[in-house]
């Protein structure tokens, strides 16, 4: 393929630019939502792209004795590698035969990144209450990260490859009882990759008063928003795409309009979760994923091992 | 300079300044972000870090040493940015005028660009006086004072001694 072809991907479709645009309506679809369970109106269908843009005009501060290279390289990073993560899952939407072997392992990498990039930015800023945020976000990456992976073995295990194309292509897992636990594993771990409530604590408004992300304003804070807003889109795509490959691939609109509600009822159930429980503390969360949630996971590759 | 306000205004983010109110005033800010007043509607949001404010809404009067720490916070805020002073407080010092430990009404030394009145105000109050800048803005008739007093201070270096 050109070069310039995949930098028209990368920028324009599918990735930049459509996963910025989807993430922002997906955190519309977010507040909304949020707004209607406390009995309010909500705010307008661009609201989010109003904050964007009003982030871009704002001036941008850089802390006297941070790091200042760091601080602002790190939200491009995170940018970066859900970008370069989204646009790997939809070109495999579009063409199953379109990515290499092993591009999973390559994503699960690249989704990293953006909780890379929220530490690296808190740490770089010198701020007592980011360095906080930040150690927490460490805590809870290291805690989450074990069950997803190992959640994301069983589709791998059943459709015997590693590439995305053919999971896609394979029968579904969620209709094994090793794919529905492993469903419910990503669930919650997802939760803790948007770092979103119950396990907010980096970012925990009230006692860490922006946590992570305090000493960020203008261009580079916009950045930080539209990487959470990308990936508050991006990983219920990956969820589908792991655990309902083959209901969602095939010719026809079908697929594709049962891909798309399948999408929008994991977006709910985290929505709805985020709505009805509060925040826990970072030990209860690491106890939470290293202890029921790593054991399901576990149970569910063996189960997937013996062909369930 | 169009664009600026229209981008600014669409989207506020609030952030809360407290100096030493008698906290009658905060907790009608406290109200007005209610979900009974929906604030969000018009993208008003109330932020925790001063980093990602719009808008400070300062209550109460700061006594010697917290004025130095307000100013400096003020500092501290991207610009452009407007200050709200909430009560009568930061314009004149109301209950507090008589105390031993305050200098001077936060007018004195701060950019406020608009009061709202009242012991406390209503949370339509503030809604209103929002309501009223965000007007203002857009129409002109208020510029924000940080970017206003940059300007100033270019043209008439005398205008740096008033402040
Ligand atoms: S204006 Fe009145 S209610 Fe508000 S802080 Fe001052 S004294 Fe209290």
């Amino acid at each position: 393929m050109k070069s310039s072809m995949v930098l028209v991907e990368f920028l324009l479709f599918p990735g930049l630019l459509f996963t910025a645009i989807a993430g922002l309506l997906t955190t519309w679809v977010d507040r909304k939502v949020t707004a209607l369970v406390q009995m309010r109106v909500g705010p307008p269908l661009l609201q989010p792209f109003y904050d964007i843009r009003k982030l871009l005009i704002k001036e941008t501060c850089v802390p006297e004795d941070g790091a200042v290279g760091l601080f602002l390289l790190a939200p491009l990073l995170g940018l970066a590698g859900v970008t370069l993560a989204s646009m790997i899952l939809w070109r495999t939407l579009l063409n199953v035969q379109a990515t290499f072997v092993g591009d999973l392992i390559v994503l699960v990498y690249l989704l990293v990144m953006p909780a890379l990039s929220v530490m690296l930015g808190s740490f770089a800023s010198r701020n007592p209450l980011a360095s906080l945020g930040g150690s927490r976000e460490v805590k809870l990456m290291i805690a989450y990260e074990l069950p997803l992976v190992l959640a994301i073995l069983v589709p791998v295990i059943q459709a015997n490859s590693i590439r995305l194309g053919d999971l896609l292509t394979a029968q579904a897992p969620i209709f094994s009882l090793s794919g529905a636990l492993a469903l419910l594993v990503c669930i919650a771990c997802t939760q803790a990759k948007l770092t979103i409530v119950p396990f907010d604590m980096p970012e925990a408004e009230t006692e860490l008063s922006g946590g992570a992300l305090i000493e960020y304003s203008g261009p580079p804070l916009a950045m930080f928003k539209l990487t959470r807003a990308m990936m508050l889109f991006t990983m219920p795509v990956l969820l589908v795409v792991l655990f309902f490959g083959g209901v969602v691939s095939g010719p026809g609109w079908l697929p594709a309009v049962t891909g798309f509600l399948l999408w929008f009822v994991l977006v709910a159930v985290t929505i709805v979760v985020r709505n009805t429980t509060p925040r826990v503390c970072i030990d209860q969360a690491v106890r939470f994923f290293w202890g029921p949630v790593s054991l399901v996971a576990l149970v569910a590759v063996m189960l997937a091992w013996l062909g369930w | 300079m169009n664009r600026t306000i229209n981008a600014l205004t669409r989207s506020l983010n609030v952030f809360h300044l407290a100096g030493s109110a008698c906290n009658n005033c905060d907790i009608e800010i406290l109200d007005a972000l209610t979900p009974r007043y929906d604030l969000e509607r018009f993208g008003i949001t109330l932020v925790g870090s001063i980093r990602h404010a719009d808008v400070l809404l300062v209550s109460g009067v700061f006594n010697r040493k917290a004025a130095i720490r307000a100013m400096e916070l003020l500092e501290q805020a991207p610009k452009p940015y407007l200050v709200l002073g909430i009560g009568g407080c930061p314009c004149t010092g109301l209950m507090f005028r008589n105390s031993y430990n305050w200098d001077r009404p936060p007018s004195d030394y701060m950019n406020i660009d608009a009061f709202v009145p009242g012991c406390p105000p209503k949370p339509e109050a503030i809604i209103s006086a929002v309501v009223k800048v965000v007007e203002g803005l857009r129409s002109g008739a208020l510029v924000p004072r940080c970017l206003q007093d940059a300007t100033e201070l270019a043209e008439t270096p005398e205008a740096a001694g008033t402040v």
